[in-house]
């Protein structure tokens, strides 16, 4: 069974009188441990193809099945606990509460899944050591350099479990020597088995996955696995 | 388990969010701050006025009715022309009263006169000489510091001694024993045979500790002919005030000759009267503390909505990122609750430390402390005010599209 089966999903924005297609009738399965690289255009819709897959939107039209349930129909609150459980988000820009010190943004996932403080302080630094973090995790994002920032962000993403690791361009916002750091630290975790769906602009950042869709105005013109390196 | 992580995380963040928005939090709770100050000054001065006002009035006797010319409330001109005409309440009519009813523990004629007070050197004027019968320590519970009450033989028949409050004994005394000396009042010569105990000040009125007790005859004698008398009745046990009351009113008509029909022209006076004043007193300033209180809340309420709505806007992509991660509506709505909250209960501690030193000042005049029900009542009006304004602010965050939050710069 897929980890991810979209049927004819479509999602389209309403502005003034105009409809926007930002993707029109999807159907795309991914299985677990898959490493997806999405390519395409600017406006293409690969940032609200990823939000749908990280359950922060719901599809206009369409069935979304993860892990074999249906989230297309989940109001608010149901789509929390499954992005708390099953979702890991990787931003471009970081996306860490400013004011808050590493630990404690590795931590905040597991606050919202209810677990005790002891168990917490341990899981949150497993995930901190996990990427390398442990001397800085007193520090607060505004003290850390941008590479350093991705880390703690991955920590944050995988520090629940969850089965899938969703990046919209991890790599946008680092210089090319930190973001091949970032993207080494992602084939460690997609080699460990994790399933990671990645959104980039770089053909070469692209290459590091096993499978690449491109989409174009809002529908997936090719889907080709990556064939593997020398 | 899963509340108290995101209610200790809802306080974590509002202490962070306080700190670093240090003065904007502070001139929001000025609103907060004069209400709770109000509220906690206004209830401290009316608990303190009370207990002051009780301690003054239990001297007049809740059980204690006072037949004399006038009433003690005067409520209009007319009133008062109306009183200064009626005649004057005679000894004998007293008497007369006395003889027919049943019903009193205890009954005394008496009234007073401003006189000057002397022995040996030292001297007071203007103190006031009570002129009463022996029964007059029964009707006001009187008790003894040293000596003897006056005696039925020598009110009766008249014989120049006296009984001092505890306060002329001082002054004139010193502490020295005062049985047995003798006084001159308005020159004339007054053995002390008693001083009374101390029985505390009263509002407004003068306190028996200051007066000078003399036998009725002496009274008519050396200083009043023709005394205007107040008749001091005990009810007794058995009878209810207001039938005691009714029947006293029947008797003094009657002994007055008041036509059938014709108002009352004396007054039947009670401790209850001045209680009912004063409630009405207190509650008038109660109402007005209270609507300033109120005012002030609304006010500080619609500041602290205002200051959640900014923080909310301000905070639309900590929002974002907190939903992504998994926090729920819930979450979101206590997270911006608590702020609120603490926000105003951070106003009211200030209200707090504010009216404190004010209590403190103000127990030079009456009895008043910061009651731990005054403190309660005020943090938790501060608490609920934060909560209620911080509801719609809290509310509209709770709701936002997680992705339009992270969209947000
Ligand atoms: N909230 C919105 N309201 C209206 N239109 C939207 C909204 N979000 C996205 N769109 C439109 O949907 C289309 C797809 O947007 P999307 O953000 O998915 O593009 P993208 O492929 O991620 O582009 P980029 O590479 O620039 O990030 C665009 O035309 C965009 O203008
Ligand atoms: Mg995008």
């Amino acid at each position: 069974m897929a980890l991810i089966r979209l049927q004819n999903i479509s999602r389209r924005y309403q502005m003034g009188g105009e409809t926007i297609h930002a993707l029109r009738e999807i159907s795309l399965e991914i299985e677990r441990g898959e490493y997806v690289a999405i390519m395409g255009p600017s406006g293409s819709g690969k940032s609200t193809l990823m939000n749908l897959i990280g359950c922060l939107d719901t599809p206009t039209t369409g069935r979304y099945e993860l892990n074999g349930t249906d989230v297309s129909g989940m109001d608010d609150n149901r789509l929390a606990e499954v992005r708390n459980r099953e979702i890991g988000f990787v931003f471009q820009t970081f996306n860490l509460l400013p004011r808050s010190s590493a630990l404690h943004n590795v931590e905040l996932p597991l606050i919202y899944a209810g677990l005790r403080a002891e168990e917490r302080r341990q899981v949150a630094l497993q995930a901190i050591r996990d990427v390398g973090l442990e001397d800085r995790m007193h520090h607060r994002p505004n003290e850390l350099s941008g590479g350093q920032r991705q880390r703690v962000a991955v920590a944050r993403a995988l520090v629940n479990k969850p089965s899938i690791l969703l990046a919209d361009e991890p790599t946008g916002n680092l210089d090319s020597r930190t973001g091949e750091e970032i993207m080494a630290l992602f084939a460690q975790l997609s080699n460990r088995g994790n399933t990671i769906i990645l959104v980039t602009h770089e053909e070469e950042v692209a290459l590091n996955a096993r499978r690449i869709l491109r989409i174009r105005d809002g529908l997936i013109a090719s889907d080709d696995p990556v064939a593997p390196r020398p | 388990m899963k509340l108290l992580g995101e209610f200790t995380e809802g306080l974590r963040i509002a202490w962070t969010a306080i700190r670093a928005n240090k003065l904007r939090s502070a001139l929001t709770t000025l609103g907060i701050i004069i209400g709770i100050v109000t509220v906690t000054l206004m209830g401290t001065a009316i608990e303190g006025l009370n207990a002051a006002f009780m301690n003054s009035v239990s001297s007049i006797g809740a059980d204690v009715l006072y037949v004399q010319r006038r009433d003690w409330l005067i409520r209009s001109h007319q009133e008062w022309i109306e009183m200064r005409k009626r005649r004057e309440f005679t000894l004998d009519q007293a008497k007369e009263i006395m003889d027919r009813v049943d019903f009193a523990q205890a009954m005394a004629p008496g009234d007073s006169h401003r006189a000057s007070v002397k022995y040996g050197e030292r001297s007071a004027d203007g103190v006031r000489v009570f002129g009463t019968t022996w029964e007059f320590a029964r009707v006001a519970s009187l008790e003894l510091m040293e000596g003897r009450f006056l005696s039925a033989a020598e009110t009766d028949g008249g014989r120049p001694v006296c009984v001092i409050g505890s306060e002329v004994a001082t002054n004139l005394f010193e502490g020295n024993p005062a049985v047995g000396h003798r006084l001159r009042l308005n020159g004339r010569g007054y053995e002390v045979v008693g001083v009374l105990e101390k029985r505390g000040s009263a509002l407004g009125g003068e306190s028996i500790d200051s007066q000078v007790v003399i036998p009725m005859r002496n009274f008519t004698l050396d200083f009043d002919p023709t005394p205007d008398i107040t008749l001091q009745v005990k009810v007794s046990e058995m009878m209810s005030l207001d039938d005691a009351r009714e029947e006293l009113r029947n008797i003094v008509r009657r002994v007055r000759r008041v036509p059938p029909g014709d108002p009352d022209d004396f007054s039947i006076n009670q401790q209850d009267q001045l209680v009912n004043m004063f409630r009405q007193v207190a509650g008038t300033i109660g109402g007005v503390g209270l609507f300033i209180t109120g005012l002030s809340l609304f006010v500080g309420g619609i500041g602290i909505m205002n200051i959640m709505f900014v923080s909310v806007a301000e905070r639309t992509k900590e929002i974002g990122i907190r939903k992504a991660i998994g926090a729920k509506r819930r979450t979101i709505l206590i997270q911006f609750l608590i702020e609120a909250a603490a926000i105003c209960l951070l106003g009211g501690l200030m209200a707090l430390a504010i009216s404190w030193p004010v209590t403190l000042a103000m127990r030079q005049f009456i009895p008043a402390t910061l009651s731990p029900l005054v403190v309660s009542l005020a943090l938790a009006v501060s608490a609920l005010t934060g909560i209620v304004a911080g509801f719609l602010p809290a509310w509209r965050a709770a709701r936002m599209d997680p992705v339009d939050a992270l969209r947000s710069e």
